[in-house]
């Protein structure tokens, strides 16, 4: 099965279980996670079920696409369900035999993996899920957000569409996964690979980019103040992947390292709690409206 | 009639490191349950996977025993008024027992009458008291707890389904959204989920649903496995215990199976394949009957022996990726010079308060400079101690060391000697981390157990001086573990080094730092506590008396190897009823010199012989003794306190210490006074229990 074939399937097997299909977010981040699509909406009381894929960006792990396991942006598929279902594990185990898996002809297990992200101030509980000893997907029940603790409590559901593809068409270098029939990942992504490794290893403009840091931080700030949470979110994001290549580039020192984080923890807390508020002002209209399909 | 009990609580995967634990819980909470409420019953059996925890408990009454009990009032004198009539006093009581004045009778206790009344307790049935047994699921404490769903619940992992038998019968309970029944859920993927009948049944039932639901006969299952491939294969395992109780907790129904790796990694530095086999994959790596490590890895699978060749080999592709990002680090961490690697130290933070790598390095090195000064070293020596404490950190920054932690001090010591390191630093590379675990290997060269010490006095000293003190089970930074590890290896070296006049070196070297820490008094004496406790802890491990270790420790810790031969010298000389004659005599003068000042005793205000021997005896002795006590010679030292026994029973049989006149008097204070400073500098001989044990 082709990557193409695999997300679509996905897709399918989650909208079947009442997820919204949404789209990538288009801010550079490093995980499915800090899309807004879950990091604010797993917040409050509303519940929340949705699928997309999203592009990661991970600088530092950049390789000049020379190395066949790691890359700078790879994809997640990302699915979250507040609250988690009785039968999350079942829904799951279900998306693979989607995929093809049989889990009788293999060794699939549940192995304790807490999941920590001290940037965003999020937590939580769950386990890495082995499919013949290959980690695949990250599976957590969210603990804390923002800061806040989270309630109801969000399962979230990562796969690896790269590693789940390697072992699906047996492949063993990341380029030379079939995208769709006729066209690899190494056809579509190797040259930007190779321009994003020597531009953040090599071409960045350092001062550029912590002025940039600045920049977004500050305007994140201000207009939290107004209230407006989403633009906000934004600039935070961009706060995040600013200190990603500064911090891949080997330009920021200890002192400063630990500083940049807080400055971003500070911020996302800030707006974890403003967006709950926005939301409870607005009268959580999602908790209306389950109660209206109910009716 | 009694009958079998069963409770399963159904949960989603349990991590493998909570299940031992919780199931000895359960267990001992379930015994506990059933004595509190008084229900007769046969046997426990606890059963635990990752998915379930149960307990069995064979011949359960089916209710509680009857109890005839017996109820005292008030005095037959207060229960009757002068007609013989009973009082309120009578009537309340009776009715408070939920009886009548008719069933009241007297009994005498102490020569008293008092009324009494008998009541019966009926049992009650156990069916009903059952249903409390959730509180029991519910006590069961784990070191992380999460909620799932909109529960308000915290549990280890979400709880799915419950089973709860008397018998044939179901015993309703229920926690958040479910609620007891007779079904159980078999293997995820090979069983099915399945009707219990009755209680008995649940090992068996579970069996063929592919649950091997015993911890034991699970681990032995595996054992044996591993054992017959060993064999068929002419193979030597390696099967760590620790690994062995890991897996046996991540599956239900083990099946060992195994796969290859490409000859060409065998190059890599065995610790890092062992680390990526067994840390990352849990696997139990394979040696030859020789000892080598041979290109295979054996694993166990959550299932039965059916494609396993798929399993075998996916293990095989994510094997051979990890040992390819191992390979590639071992040739990435080889190019460049140690001394570029080091700078790279002074962007690692240590502690946010104390700097980074770079700064910790630079203490350790004045450190083990001075330490080096102090063991009178050579000049090669000295040298060698010094490029250990430089480097001693370095493959901190290295790749290997960055993916597999443990691997620190171990590739250091490797990648040392590729770039060229002396033999004696290399060593000393790896060995300043040891011990690695309570009661692991000590360093055994000189310079890595200096660099040892140095790199652990750091830690310790640098941590509490900014407030990070180890209480109760608390000790994230493993504190107690190092100033262990820092007073085993002094011992072991036997090097007459004062513990104190270590921790006030590293502690002057902080006060040069200006840090924020807390106050210099403060600081001191918590550093000096905190080594005393640990000393007093190994000495209690050595089987010395607290009281003997109390003795021993009242001056600090001082030179441990000789703090730990004089509390061994106490013990016997406890043993020892000629001692008595001594200790009386050393003890009287501790007793007497606290109520003196320690001035020097003049002889010109001696009146009586006795205390003119015991004057010229303390002459002779004194400095024999001090010299004793600089070499190190608890059983010397003694020998000389000892010799003063005689002297010290005459001048108390022969002397008033407390004289009328105050020159006198103050001069035979002064003198014992003197002598009770060298007897207290060897132990406070008072503090012992000298009531001999023979």
């Amino acid at each position: 099965m082709n990557i193409q074939d695999m997300i679509l399937t996905l897709q399918n097997h989650w909208s079947n279980q009442g997820c919204l299909l949404m789209q990538a977010y288009d801010t550079e981040k490093g995980a499915g996670t800090m899309s807004p699509m879950t990091l604010l909406r797993s917040l409050g009381p509303e519940p929340w079920n949705v699928a997309y894929v999203e592009p990661s960006r991970r600088p530092a792990d950049g390789r000049y696409g020379q190395n066949p396991n790691r890359l700078y942006q790879h994809h997640q598929f990302q699915v979250i369900m507040k609250p988690s279902p009785d039968n999350i594990q079942e829904l799951y185990l279900d998306s693979l035999r989607a995929l093809g898996i049989d889990p009788s002809q293999h060794d699939i297990r549940f192995v304790e993996d807490n999941w920590e992200n001290p940037t965003l101030g999020a937590a939580g509980l769950g386990w890495e899920v082995w499919l013949d000893g290959m980690e695949i997907t990250q599976f957590t029940y969210f603990q804390q957000i923002g800061g806040l603790e989270a309630r109801p409590v969000s399962a979230e559901i990562t796969y690896g569409l790269e590693r789940l593809a390697s072992y699906i068409q047996d492949k063993e270098n990341v380029f030379e996964l079939e995208w769709t029939s006729g066209v690899t990942v190494g056809d579509i992504f190797m040259q930007p690979e190779y321009e994003h490794s020597i531009y953040t290893f090599e071409e960045s403009d350092e001062t550029m980019l912590f002025n940039l840091f600045s920049t977004y931080e500050k305007e994140a700030e201000r207009i939290m103040e107004k209230g407006l949470v989403f633009p906000a979110y934004d600039y935070v994001l961009k706060c995040s992947h600013t200190f990603n290549l500064l911090d891949a580039k080997g330009v920021i020192s200890v002192t400063e390292r630990t500083g940049y984080i807080s400055r971003v923890r500070n911020l996302a807390r800030k707006i974890a709690k403003t967006y709950v508020e926005e939301r409870e002002r607005l009268g959580f209209p999602m908790l209306a409206k389950e109660v209206e399909n109910h009716e | 009639m009694s009958k079998t009990v069963l409770f399963e609580l159904g949960v989603e995967e349990l991590p493998a490191r909570f299940i031992d634990d919780a199931l000895q819980q359960l267990e001992l909470k379930t015994e506990t349950w059933f004595r509190e409420q008084r229900i007769p019953y046969g046997e426990v059996k606890g059963f635990a996977t990752p998915r379930r925890l149960a307990v069995q408990i064979s011949d359960v009454a089916e209710k509680q025993p009857d109890i005839e009990e017996e109820a005292k009032g008030p005095a037959k004198k207060i229960a009757l008024d002068e007609n013989g009539e009973w009082t309120k006093a009578a009537v309340g009581f009776s009715k408070g027992q939920g009886k009548d004045v008719e069933d009241i009778y007297f009994k005498e206790v102490k020569g008293t009458e008092y009324v009494h009344v008998s009541k019966f307790i009926q049992g009650e049935e156990t069916k009903e008291l059952l249903q409390d047994f959730r509180s029991v699921f519910l006590s069961i404490t784990f070191s992380k707890n999460m909620r799932w769903g909109s529960y308000d619940l915290r549990y280890a992992r979400p709880i799915r389904w419950m089973v709860a038998l008397f018998g044939e019968e179901i015993i309703p309970f229920t926690i958040e959204n479910v609620t007891t029944d007779r079904i159980t859920y078999g293997h995820r993927f090979l069983g099915d989920k399945a009707s219990l009948r009755s209680a008995e049944i649940y090992e068996e039932v579970l069996n063929d649903e592919y649950v091997i639901s015993n911890v034991t006969k699970r681990k032995n299952a595996i054992r044996e496995q591993l054992l017959t491939l060993e064999e068929n294969k002419g193979w030597k395992l390696i099967i760590d215990e620790e690994l062995l109780t890991e897996v046996t907790h991540l599956v239900e129904y083990p099946t060992v199976f195994f796969g290859a790796y490409n000859e060409e990694f065998l190059e890599l530095p065995e610790e890092a394949l062992i680390t990526s086999m067994k840390e990352h994959q849990r696997y139990f790596p394979v040696r030859s009957q020789e000892g080598a490590l041979l290109p295979y890895f054996v694993g166990v699978r959550n299932g039965d022996d059916k494609h396993l060749d798929t399993v075998s080999r996916g293990n095989e592709k994510v094997l051979k990726a990890r040992l390819k990002d191992a390979q590639f680090f071992y040739e990435e961490d080889q190019k460049g010079t140690i001394d570029q690697k080091l700078e790279k130290l002074s962007r690692m933070v240590y502690q946010v308060e104390l700097g980074t790598l770079a700064d910790k390095v630079k203490r350790i090195r004045a450190i083990t400079g001075k330490i080096s000064e102090w063991l009178n070293l050579n000049d090669l020596e000295k040298q060698q101690a010094e490029r250990a404490a430089e480097i001693c950190k370095f493959d901190l920054v290295t790749q290997m060391v960055d993916e597999f932690t443990e691997l620190q001090g171990v590739m250091g010591e490797k990648y040392a000697r590729l770039f060229g390191e002396e033999e004696a630093v290399a060593r000393a590379i790896n060995e300043h981390y040891m011990p690695r675990q309570a009661n692991g290997a000590l360093p055994s060269s000189t310079i890595g157990s200096i660099v040892s010490i140095a790199d652990k006095l750091d830690t310790i000293v640098g941590s509490i001086s900014i407030g990070i003190i180890p209480t109760g089970s608390q000790d994230p930074y493993g504190l107690r573990r190092q100033a262990l590890g820092v007073l085993q290896t002094l011992q072991s070296q036997q090097w007459n080094i004062p513990v104190e006049k270590l921790i006030d070196l590293v502690h002057q070297f902080y006060r040069e730092l200006n840090l924020p820490t807390r106050t210099e008094e403060e600081v001191h004496q918590d550093l000096h506590e905190f080594f005393k406790l640990r000393a007093a802890y190994l000495l209690r491990e050595k089987g010395i008396d607290p009281d003997i270790v109390e003795a021993t420790l009242t001056n600090g810790v001082q030179n441990f190897a000789a703090t730990i031969e004089k509390a061994k010298l106490l013990v016997d000389k406890r043993q020892d009823p000629t001692f008595k004659y001594v200790h009386e005599a050393l003890g009287r003068v501790l007793n007497l010199a606290k109520k003196a000042d320690a001035v020097e005793a003049k002889p010109k205000y001696f009146e009586n012989d006795s205390e003119v021997r015991l004057y010229e005896a303390f002459k002779l002795v004194h400095p024999e003794y001090v010299q004793a006590m600089q070499e190190d010679s608890p059983s010397q030292a003694l020998e000389k306190l000892s010799e003063l026994a005689s002297p010290i029973h005459d001048f108390f049989d022969g002397t008033m210490v407390m004289a009328e006149d105050e020159k006198v008097r103050n001069n035979r204070l002064g003198l014992l006074s003197q002598i009770a400073a060298d007897i207290k500098e060897f132990a406070d001989l008072n503090a012992i229990e000298w009531k001999q044990q023979f």
